[in-house]
Parts: C-alpha cells; structure tokens; sequence
C-alpha cells in the first residue's frame, strides 16, 4: 500500500515535521511498505488477550514529597535557543 | 601488549599491585584513540584533557576506580555535549549526570568521551548519525552494527577498556556481535534509565559492552540498582554477579527456540551457534529444542510500539528550551515544523511519522493497541520457555557485520538484522551477546536470554562458555600505520 498525499501531510502535521515534497513522496511508499509489512498481525487472534503496556508488575511509584533544591534558572536556560529575562522566548504565537 | 589491551579485572589487578597508575592507562587508551579513531570513528567527542586530569587524581586498584570508559552520547553527561549523534541536539550541554554516569563517576571511572551512534538509537548500523558512521574494527568496509555501534567498535578496538550502550530493539547485543565483545542489555527496570535520553520509554534500557564476561559481571554491578529518579526503576536487591563465574553449567538447562534458526539466518552462522551448542552439552549442560510460537510477531509490534512511544518521547525538541532552532521562521507554528525539519535526520522522521500514524485517530485500536496484545503473546512464550528452561540460546544476530550501504536504502532489511534481539525487549527480559564463532573473520554472537532479574544466570552460562572456548582472546588486526 501507499500513504496518499492528503495522509501523509495530515500525520506530518500533527507532527510538526515540515516535509519537502520529495520527503512527502518517499514517506508515502515507505510508510506504506511498512505498514504492509506490519499487517502480518493481523492473522493472530488477539481479542481475548489483555494489551501489555508495561513489562513489570508495578503500578504507581511513590516517594515521599520533600522539597529539594531545584536547578538554577540560568542553567536551565542555558541551552535555550533565545532567552529573555530569565524566560524561555519563542516566536510570536497568533 | 599495551595497557588498553587489557581487560577492566586484568588492569584492576595490576593498580592494586601497583605496577600501573591510572594515568598510564588513560594515556595508553588515549594514544590508542589517536591511533586508530581517525579509521574507526567510534566517538563523537574526546575529552582527553579532563580525562588525563581526573587520572592524575585517582589512586586507582578498588573496583573500577581509575579504569577508563566512554558512554554512548545519548547518556547525559554534565558539562559534556550530548547530542544522541543528532543535529537537533548539536550543541545541548547537560546541566546533569545520567544516573549512570553519575555511579561510574562515583566508582572513579575516568571519562574519555562520548560515543557515536544512530540518530536517537534508531538504526542497526550506525549510518543513520548525522556526523558520520563508526567502522567495524574487524572489517573497515563494514558496519559496527547499532545503534550502539561507537560503544561496540570503541572498545573492540581497545580504545576504551568498556562502555556503556542503550539497547531498545538489539542496540547493546546487535553490535556487541558484529565486533566481537560482550554486550549485555538488562531486565528492564535493572539500571536507571533517568538522563537517557528517550527513545522508547517501556523498552529502553541502559547496558553495558566489555571485553569479556568477568567485566560485564563488575560493571553491571556498579550500574544496577533501584533509583528514585526513575519510577520505573525496580526495588530489587542487585546479587554480586561476580559471585556467578564459576564455571559451571552442569546440569544447566537450555532451551533452544527453533524460530530463532529459521529462514533468513545465514547458514554459517547457524553453524557456529551449533557448535557453541555442543560445547555446552559437552560441559555438562541439557540442551534442548524448544519453541517461542509467537516469534514471527515480534518485529512487526515492535515497529508499530517503538516508533509509537518514540513519536511522543521526542515532541520535546521543539526549538525552545533546548537544541536546534531554526530563527527564520516567524511565529510558533512554523518555528517547530521548520525547526524539527532540519534537525532530524530520515529514519528519526519515518519512525516520527510513523508512530504519529500508528497513534492517530482511527488507528489506534488496529495499530497500537493490536500491538499491545501481541506483545503480551510474546512475553507469555517467553514466560513458559522459563518455567522449563535457566536460560535460552540463539544467534545474535541473522548474519555477521554487513557491508556499510548495503542497507541503508531498504527499510525493512535493515530492520530485520533486530529480528533475534527484539523480542526480549518486548518481554522486558535480560539478554547477553558473547562472541562464539567466526565467519570468514568476522565475529558471530550468541544471545543467551534469561528470565527478569537472571542476569546472574546469563553471567553463568556465559562465562562457562567464555573460559572452555577462549574466544575472548582473538583481537581485530587494526595495525598501527
């Protein structure tokens, strides 16, 4: 199978990939083959067998909430591509 | 023989003897880089200043206290650049230590930098770096397997004396094969996964590749361990895994899965997987046939679970608090597409969009969820092959080391070099690769698969096998030019 175009663009979205078209049309047969490839599941019967998220018997993993001391806010941003006042600064959002 | 020949317990030996300093062996290692790097590309980063300073300072002789190492660059380091071999990450300095990191550092562990790998541990060759692919020291013209292919060829190679990996589908043991070192991937929960950057949260886990069985025995001992960091971190007391190499595996039982030795397994390798089978009955161990049904299974749910979690674990590189940004774009939106566009690399994308696909409305039952159901069948054939059997055998790997491009333009292929690695990760089990073999001068592994928490089990059967065969002994001719 392929991805049709329409596809393709919609999950890139919800991605936020920005595809070339040439990345749009590789994606499309790839994905397809992929996709072919994991239909083989299909001839396994599973309706009866519970969906295993999590390997370990363990569910919640509690500690005790003390405060501790936190990462200092210039070293957090240190690694910000813009930074301003001691804020993360993005681009214009509307 | 120079001292980056030797192995962690060897070196061990001679600082407490006091023959040796931990300069002298971080400067062996050093030279060693210098030596041979530039044909095997195994790091990314050398911090050989740092390194020669930290071994000036350690006495040396107590555990790994002055042994020298290198990590996977997907493991945080403070301070050290950490880019998961990724534009994106480029330039990200972490202001902490993986919990890792942060026990080899408390062991005095000396630091030699960061090692190469596929972009965000996806790929099975190391190609898939955005900086440049790692050799196999046995063979230039071919791939060091991956993605912890900069761990496996670094120290195949002897400039580090071990290294630690990440393994999400094979990434420990299918390298570990392919340049003929030891590679051990964990239960899940064994070893901290906190500052590792994530690639698929519920089948990661962070391990260890050595020169032979004793050293994997002494560094997965400093590495393992519950850590409040990660709550998915077990609770278990760790055993002394040094306590396991005796030698002995009589009476040992050992099931031999069927599937594992299908179609698609080069028939040399299953050779010297048959051999090495005979070598464990002539020790004293049952070797048995035995079956994992649902075998088949494994690869499609893991590349629908895989690219599924990695989908969402990596939505975080935005461009805003760490990584790549691209500045050209004008408002949010377009910021984070352009942004993620140049800083991923092809595989990171397919598997991006992939996941994304598989998780979308409309697709999620038959994807996902279909996935999660198979993926208990798979763990369920694991669990009664153990009720039966100590510990399973299988190749590694479907065949030695391929040549660099030969796969790189067919997905699938590609993907099928995990097919014998990827179940334990959906099973959550521990699993070891130890040389057994060659074929035509390229090393073969075997995988020994263990019940959760029987990595001393592995540790066991690997070692009787490591100290009947003498396999470990046989170096790669990288000549010094």
């Amino acid at each position: 199978m392929t991805l049709s175009r329409q596809e393709v663009e919609h999950v890139a979205m919800l991605a936020r990939l920005k595809l070339s078209e040439e990345e749009k049309e590789r994606l499309s047969s790839e994905l397809g083959a992929i996709l072919d490839y994991v239909e083989r599941l299909e001839a396994l019967p599973t309706a009866e067998v519970e969906p295993l998220a999590h390997v370990l018997p363990m569910h919640n993993a509690f500690r005790p909430d003390e405060p501790r001391a936190p990462f200092a806010r210039d070293e957090m941003l240190a690694n910000a591509p813009q930074a301003l006042d001691g804020l993360f600064k993005v681009p214009r959002i509307l | 023989m120079s001292l980056c020949s030797l192995t962690v317990h060897e070196l061990v030996t001679l600082l407490q003897r006091r023959e040796v300093s931990p300069l002298e062996i971080a400067t062996s290692c050093l030279q060693r880089i210098e030596a041979v790097d530039a044909r095997v590309r195994a790091f990314l980063t050398v911090t050989a200043e740092q390194a020669l300073e930290h071994a000036r300072a350690i006495e040396g002789g107590r555990g790994l206290a002055g042994i020298p190492a290198a990590v996977k660059d997907n493991l945080c380091t403070r301070g050290v650049r950490t880019t998961c071999a990724s534009r994106i990450l480029e330039n990200f300095v972490p202001p902490y230590d993986a919990t890792v990191v942060a026990r080899l550092v408390q062991a005095q562990v000396v630091s030699l930098g960061k090692l190469n790998m596929d972009e965000f541990a996806m790929g099975s060759s190391t190609e898939n770096s955005a900086f440049f692919p790692t050799r196999n020291p046995w063979d230039l013209e071919r791939v060091p397997g991956g993605s912890s292919g900069g761990s496996a060829a670094a120290v195949a190679a002897d400039e580090v004396i071990f290294a630690l990996g990440s393994d999400t589908g094979g990434s420990i043991r299918q390298p570990a094969a392919f340049c003929g070192v030891v590679g051990m991937k964990p239960t899940y929960g064994r070893v901290s996964r906190f500052g590792l950057v994530a690639f698929a949260s519920s089948l990661d886990q962070v391990g260890c590749l050595t020169k032979d069985v004793t050293d994997c025995a002494m560094v997965l001992q400093v590495i393992s361990g519950f850590d409040p960091m990660d709550s998915t971190s077990a609770r278990m007391e760790v055993p002394d895994y040094t306590a396991a190499l005796t030698g002995e595996v009589k009476g040992m039982k050992i099931g031999v899965p069927r599937e594992y030795f299908g179609e698609g397994v080069d028939g040399a390798v299953k050779e010297v997987l048959q051999r090495a089978l005979q070598q464990f009955e002539a020790l004293g161990a049952v070797v048995e046939e035995t079956s994992l049904p649902h075998t088949e299974y494994a690869l499609p749910a893991y590349y629908i679970l895989a690219p599924a979690e990695a989908s969402s674990n990596l939505a975080r590189f935005d461009g805003v608090r760490y990584g790549l940004r691209d500045e050209t774009a004008d408002n949010l939106l377009d910021m984070y597409g352009s942004t993620r566009a140049r800083g991923f690399g092809p595989e990171v994308k397919r598997r991006i969009m992939l996941g994304t696909y598989a998780l979308s409305s409309g697709y999620y039952d038959a994807y996902y969820l279909k996935a999660m159901r198979v993926r208990r069948l798979v763990k369920e054939d694991f669990d009664r092959a153990f009720a039966r059997y100590d510990v399973l055998v299988t190749p590694t790997a479907p065949t030695v080391a391929f040549r660099l491009n030969e796969k790189v333009d067919d997905v699938l292929a590609m993907y099928m070099s995990d097919i014998a690695t990827i179940p334990v990760n959906l099973a959550g089990i521990p699993a070891v690769s130890i040389p057994c073999g060659f074929v035509q001068g390229l090393p073969v592994g075997m995988q020994v698969m263990g019940r959760p928490f029987g990595e001393a089990d592995l540790l066991r059967a690997a070692y009787a096998f490591e100290q009947h065969t003498g396999i470990r002994a046989l170096k790669p001719g990288l000549e010094v030019a």
